[in-house]
């Protein structure tokens, strides 16, 4: 076991026991759902069916549906990639580098912000895919043999290195999300009482029967798996990052975008968390394990992550003066007094400050201030994002083909309607799912848990 | 043949290391521990070895790293050389650098898999395999030590129950295999 300072704050608050793990976790899924989540269930699904009927609207009709024009080719839908794929990041984060770090704050929210990771990467991949126009012809990104002259896709291109970490980074936060659920699937398995729910956990967990040497193999996994992750989990920003940094348009031609990109990133993933874990834990009576201190540990995070972003705003806006080159020097100048001026002092506001708000000890374990400036920053890291691509683009070398980007009800209505199939899965996943790593959170209830930190022989555990 | 197996319940994983370690030391084999969660330190205990899955995720590994260099040498060097700009393609290595990512990816993505599949091959646990733990709570909160008569031939039932009264066990079943 492993020991751990006993002045430091429980991880697990109340006298709980294995079992009681078992029936708080498992108590959410065995119950009748409560109305609220029909309600939620119900909002949701029609706001994501709204978005599907855009989609569906757009790929019959074609990208002019959007408000792209000769100008600004790019824009809403790579502001939505770009958001959600960051989004995206917190989950494997906390469960792949916090594992390595040995971070036991990360087991109460690791398998519900892996499952947001999943989802997230889910929209963000949605975005590209409907980009193409022709959905049907997705499968040209990968290098199949073909009738064309064989034609390859262009591995020199950074938008085809997007698609191999998109795809890998999904598949295998789905591999590590998969493995750490059969043993909790097992648990629910073995409780179950109806036929149709042992029928079906049955098949979920693959015929786990926790086997000294299946956990064995289990840990080793999921450390290999954290490792392989953990590089991962900083490339795929980065080469998302690349998708900017490797042109030579003014404003994004930037070599500081990798590590800045990531910060972000884990900045807007974090505060994602936050949002739903906030909600979570009440709705499903998790506050013995996701408490305060969690959210004070992620607010951390959010405080160092936004004071990165900061400090690269500052540094980038400062090397376009120290460049010399104008045309570098006028994307910046433009960026906060031209016509966009509003979005990016939004991005200013939201990113940079309200992170700073988080060194008061009070406000970063209040909880009510949490989410608020949660979801704050995800407004803010939208407009970055937003920022980045339309006022780079929007008015370019030749004056006359100045433009600006107004978009389109099907542009609006597809970023709703991600939102919207989003909160469809998440929704799902904490009704059928186990929301917490019941088998990891038992590894640390002897060692964070209350009731043991309390007991006199603490100290002379082994 | 007919065989013999004492399952032994723990209601902590403590308890059931400190009773696995003298009957250990006894000379009794124990087939199987069921836990709901890893006990760290049981292995050598029972005679586990570690898992070599780590050099398998390696060698997947570097299959990925190979099938990518291998790969994009001949779609981008061999079998249609782009000009982008004017940049060298005459060899895979003046291009190297645009290739990283991409290496980097399929070797994470091979490995990845790799090792994730073979773990459920080895394991078998795959969709639609039965259960094998011996009682429903060993996912929940009980832990079980399985100990079958054909491997410990000097023992009887009787001595085996012995060794074990004083280990504070909480249940104790007894089955006959056919």
């Amino acid at each position: 076991m492993q020991k751990e300072a006993a002045i430091r704050e429980p991880l697990i608050l109340g006298h709980k026991t294995y079992h009681d793990i078992t029936e708080d976790v498992c108590r959410p899924i065995e119950d009748k759902a409560p109305k609220m989540w029909y309600i939620l269930f119900g909002i949701a699904l029609i706001i994501g069916l709204y978005g599907v009927g855009c989609i569906l609207y757009l790929l019959g009709t074609g990208v002019g549906v959007w408000g792209l024009n000769k100008t600004i080719g790019w824009a809403w839908d790579i502001t939505n990639f770009v958001w959600w794929v960051g989004i995206g990041h917190a989950g494997t984060l906390i469960s792949a580098v916090l594992l390595l770090l040995r971070q036991k704050w990360r087991m109460a929210i690791n398998r519900s912000a892996e499952a947001m990771t999943i989802f997230a990467v889910f929209m963000a991949g949605l975005f590209p895919l409907i980009h193409m126009g022709r959905l049907w012809v997705g499968y040209w990104v990968l290098p199949l043999p073909n009738q064309f002259g064989s034609l390859w896709v262009n591995f020199n291109s950074p938008l085809l290195w997007d698609v191999f970490a998109i795809s890998t980074y999904l598949s295998v936060s789905l591999v590590f999300w998969y493995i750490g659920l059969i043993p909790d699937f097992a648990t629910i398995r073995d409780r179950a009482k109806k036929p149709l729910s042992k029928k079906m956990y049955s098949i979920l967990s693959f015929g786990w029967s926790g086997r000294a040497k299946n956990w064995n193999r289990f840990e080793l996994v999921s450390l290999v798996l954290a490792g392989l992750a953990t590089p991962l989990v900083f490339s795929v920003h980065s080469i998302v990052s690349f998708d900017f940094a490797t042109s030579v348009i003014p404003g994004w031609h930037t070599t500081i975008f990798p590590p800045y990109f990531v910060a972000g990133a884990v900045f807007s993933g974090f505060a994602m968390v936050q949002t739903l874990t906030l909600i979570m834990r009440k709705a499903m009576g998790l506050e013995a394990y996701i408490h305060t201190k969690h959210v004070e540990y992620m607010n951390i995070v959010i405080m160092v992550t936004g004071s990165i972003v900061g400090t690269a705003y500052i540094t980038e806006l400062f090397i376009s003066w120290y460049s010399g080159v104008e045309y570098e020097a006028y994307a910046f100048l433009n960026r906060a007094t031209g016509p966009y001026w509003w979005a990016y002092w939004s991005m200013m506001t939201c990113n940079v400050i309200s992170p700073q708000l988080m060194w008061f000890r009070k406000l970063r374990r209040s909880l009510l201030f949490t989410f608020f400036i949660s979801i704050v920053v995800n407004i803010g890291m939208w407009f970055e994002r937003y920022v980045i691509i339309v006022t780079s683009i929007h008015r370019d070398y030749v004056p006359a083909a100045w433009s600006m980007h107004y978009p389109s009800h099907i542009d609006i209505g597809v970023y709703v309607g991600t939102i919207g199939l989003f909160f469809v899965f998440f929704l799902l996943f904490a009704r059928f799912f186990p929301v917490l790593a019941l088998n990891e959170v038992k590894t640390i209830l002897k060692g964070s848990g209350q009731s043991y930190k309390e007991s006199p022989d603490y100290h002379n555990h082994h | 043949m007919s065989d013999k197996v004492i399952y032994v319940m723990y209601d902590d994983d403590h308890i059931l290391k400190d009773g696995a370690k003298k009957l250990v030391s006894n000379g009794v084999k124990i087939a199987e521990v069921f836990s709901p969660f890893p006990i760290h330190g049981i292995d050598p205990i029972i005679g586990i070895k570690n898992t070599r899955l780590g050099i398998m995720a390696f060698l997947y590994g570097l299959t990925g790293l190979t099938l990518a260099t291998v790969g994009m040498r001949y779609f981008m060097i061999v079998d249609w050389p782009m000009n982008i700009g004017g940049k060298p393609n005459f060899s895979y290595l003046d291009n190297i650098l645009a290739f990283v990512p991409i290496s980097f990816e399929f070797t994470v993505l091979c490995a990845a898999h790799g090792m994730a599949i073979t773990y459920l091959l080895v394991n078998k646990t795959l969709p639609g395999m039965p259960a094998q733990n011996p009682d429903p709570r060993t996912t929940d909160d009980k832990f079980v030590m399985e100990i079958r008569l054909s491997d410990n031939s000097n023992f009887t039932v009787e001595t085996i129950e012995s060794l074990l009264s004083d280990t504070g066990y909480f249940e104790l079943d007894k089955k006959e295999i056919k």
